[in-house]
């Protein structure tokens, strides 16, 4: 009897919950598009993207207007008749001291400076930053901790004992001695970057790669390598972009005709001879910065996919 | 010296007072341990208690502090890990994530430069027997985790070794694939026949699956027996909680004589001992803790007779097959298993008849068998 009763008011219950399912709310809740909230935040992004966008509206334009049209002094204003003349100028022929071949000179100055430190400094950082993680050998903890003090010496102090350096080495002023440097100063971040990613990978994989008989360098090229792309693209667009943008270093240890392109920039843009070429400044400007815009384009998923899986664990 | 004449022919594994320590924290200390040829042992422990690093050090991934490690009679302590005749298959499976089943399987192979024709041959063997055949060209992230974990098996399949060694391998699959793969696992070891070293920390796959238990505590083999006796004859106070589930029910009291026999109190409510296999004489006055698993308790008509105790129902756990009491009974609570078809109310009065022949008395002071 008992039984029966208790049943009965289930049944009930459930003829209560499935009347009121039909009459309320179902489904996903609508959403008003002109809410405050929408209005507060695409209004607030708008206003910041367009902040930082002018600016470089600006060099576009200004680039694209011959003199007489510049010195009318609308920057905002977009060009009346559009040239190409000052981003030619700027490649080709702008003075800096006696060379006149422009930009050209600093760009290929810049690569040649550029391939040789990304290439160098990734792979023996990357092989040193497996070492650390995965090779527990003695003083591995000391060496990195000297590492990661080196991250943190400012560079001003070392610059002159380094001129002396390259000086004895006789390499002072030449491309080779810079391509050192910028190795060099790449290690502390490049190694702590692939010592992280590679301590957040399972470490049972390289056990069992040691179960499987593999050694130090198979298992970096054969097991860790073919995983680690994300970080490999990190690390390349902080070195291309750090080294391409080096302004100090660069001019510090090269000479005229080895400057790389952001001195030789700088020193065009501050020549105090003659007729400011705003046109010319802007184009040189923006043709000194595509290399590192072009690689951020270019890898710019890869790179928040490989600062997420660094941030994860280390 | 001694050493070698320790070492009998049909042991697969030995080790010889091991020790490990991590800086100042010591995780294995002076641990020997014998593995017959073609055994299968569990290391059972909760985590932390070294049976893993224990598994590290018999792969060669770690290296002892002291000691010496021998597998078919060879010391091997120094030996990498390729070298050691050993398999290995890891919790998380540790499949090389860019390469296809295939190359996971022949990678060791390929590394050791065995003839082509032969890796073939020794994959195809492995897929064989595990059934894997299909997912040969696929990667491991296309694979369910069941799957997973046999290609890990098979990785170790192919290598022909002498010892396998599991770290908690069914530890990240669900209930029902766990318990295939169990079945599977030990299906494999009858037809292989090959020495196996098992850790886990689950005591069924332990139970299931060995033919001797290691029971480990704080880098202490605290026990190692046939699952049987580590269950019914628990060493020590450590090893008769840890297995069982629900755990066996532990009541502190002390040995005092009445009517001329040794039995126990607690709360002013006696125990008889008649039945219990002391190991030695029971004195009166001892501290002990007396401890009876709760199918060893019988209710009601289950009761045959023997001293019979009053308890009071205080909740009920059916589990489908079984039905668990819990009782309050001389200022202690226990667990009783009956069968599941027998229900009862909370607050229930149920007399109860405790089991002494399957009982284990332990020292209060030392937790030591008496």
């Amino acid at each position: 009897m008992a039984d029966i009763s208790t049943l009965n008011t289930t049944v009930a219950g459930f003829d209560a919950v499935s009347s009121r399912l039909a009459s309320g709310p179902s489904g996903r809740k609508p959403r008003r598009m002109l809410s405050t909230r929408n209005i507060v935040l695409y209004g607030t992004l708008t206003v910041a993207a367009l902040y930082y966008l002018l600016p470089l509206y600006v060099m576009v334009v200004t680039s694209l207007k011959g003199m007489p049209e510049v010195r009318l002094g609308n920057i905002f204003s977009p060009p009346l008749e559009i040239t190409f003349e000052p981003w030619v100028k700027a490649w080709a022929q702008a003075c800096t001291g006696l060379n006149c071949d422009g930009l050209s000179r600093g760009f290929w100055n810049s690569v040649r400076i550029l391939v040789p430190s990304v290439v160098v400094s990734i792979a023996v950082a990357s092989v040193s930053g497996y070492a650390l993680a995965n090779w527990r050998f003695k003083g591995a903890e000391l060496f990195f901790s000297i590492l990661i003090i080196g991250a943190f010496i400012p560079y001003q102090v070392m610059i002159y004992p380094i001129v002396i350096v390259l000086r004895e080495l006789g390499i002072y002023g030449t491309l080779t001695g810079l391509v050192i440097v910028h190795t060099i100063f790449g290690m502390p971040i490049l190694t702590l970057l692939f010592r992280n990613y590679f301590a957040s990978l399972p470490v049972e994989l390289f056990k069992a790669a040691r179960i499987d008989g593999a050694g130090f360098w198979q298992i970096y090229f054969r097991i860790m390598l073919p995983m680690s792309l994300p970080i490999f693209v990190v690390a390349m667009i902080l070195q291309v972009t750090g080294i391409w943008n080096d302004f100090l270093f660069g001019v510090v240890f090269t000479r005229p005709d080895t400057y790389p392109m952001t001195v030789q920039l700088n020193n065009i843009v501050n020549s105090v001879q003659g007729v400011k070429e705003y046109n010319v400044n802007m184009a040189a400007t923006l043709l000194t910065g595509a290399v590192p815009l072009i690689v951020y384009f270019l890898s710019g998923r890869l790179f928040v996919r490989g600062i997420a899986a660094g941030a994860v664990k280390g | 010296m001694h050493n070698i004449v320790s070492i009998g022919k049909q042991s697969s594994v030995s080790i010889r007072d091991l020790s490990l320590s991590f800086g100042s924290v010591t995780v294995l200390e002076n641990l020997n341990l014998d593995i017959r040829d073609g055994e299968f042992l569990v290391l059972l422990g909760s985590s932390g208690c070294g049976k893993s690093t224990l598994l590290n050090c018999i792969a060669g991934l770690l290296e002892p502090t002291e000691g010496q490690i021998f597998i078919k009679d060879r010391n091997v302590t120094w030996e990498e890990p390729k070298d050691r005749g050993i398999g290995m298959v890891f919790q998380s499976y540790a499949l090389y994530p860019q390469m296809t089943v295939e190359k996971n399987l022949s990678f060791g192979l390929q590394v050791a430069k065995v003839p082509k024709d032969e890796i073939d041959r020794r994959v195809a063997r492995a897929a064989g027997i595990l059934q894997i055949e299909p997912l040969l060209k696929r990667k491991p992230a296309e694979l369910s985790g069941g799957q997973r974990q046999r290609v890990a098996i098979g990785r170790a399949l192919v290598r022909d070794v002498d010892v396998f060694l599991f770290d908690e391998p069914l530890s990240n699959l669900d209930a029902k694939l766990r318990s295939e793969l169990r079945v599977e696992i030990k299906r494999l070891h009858q037809s292989l026949e090959n020495t196996m070293i098992y850790v886990t920390h689950d005591q069924i796959e332990a139970l299931t699956l060995a033919d001797r238990i290691a029971i480990m505590k704080s880098g202490v083999i605290q026990q190692l027996d046939d699952p049987v006796i580590i269950y019914n004859r628990p060493k020590n106070r450590f090893v008769a909680g840890f297995i069982g589930s629900p755990s066996m029910n532990f009541l502190t009291g002390e040995l005092v004589e009445e009517g001329g026999r040794v039995v126990f109190r607690t709360n002013n409510v006696s125990f008889s001992l008649d039945g219990y296999d002391a190991s030695e004489p029971l004195r009166a006055g001892r501290k002990v803790i007396l401890g009876v698993r709760p199918e060893h308790i019988k209710v009601d008509g289950d009761i045959q007779g023997g001293e019979v105790h009053e308890a009071v129902v205080d909740i009920e756990e059916p589990m489908g097959a079984d039905n668990l009491l819990w009782l309050k009974h001389a200022g202690h609570t226990m667990s009783v298993r009956i069968g599941g078809a027998r229900r009862y109310a909370v607050g229930t009065n149920v007399r109860l008849a405790f089991d002494m022949t399957m009982a284990s008395l332990f020292d209060a002071e030392t937790e030591d068998r008496i």
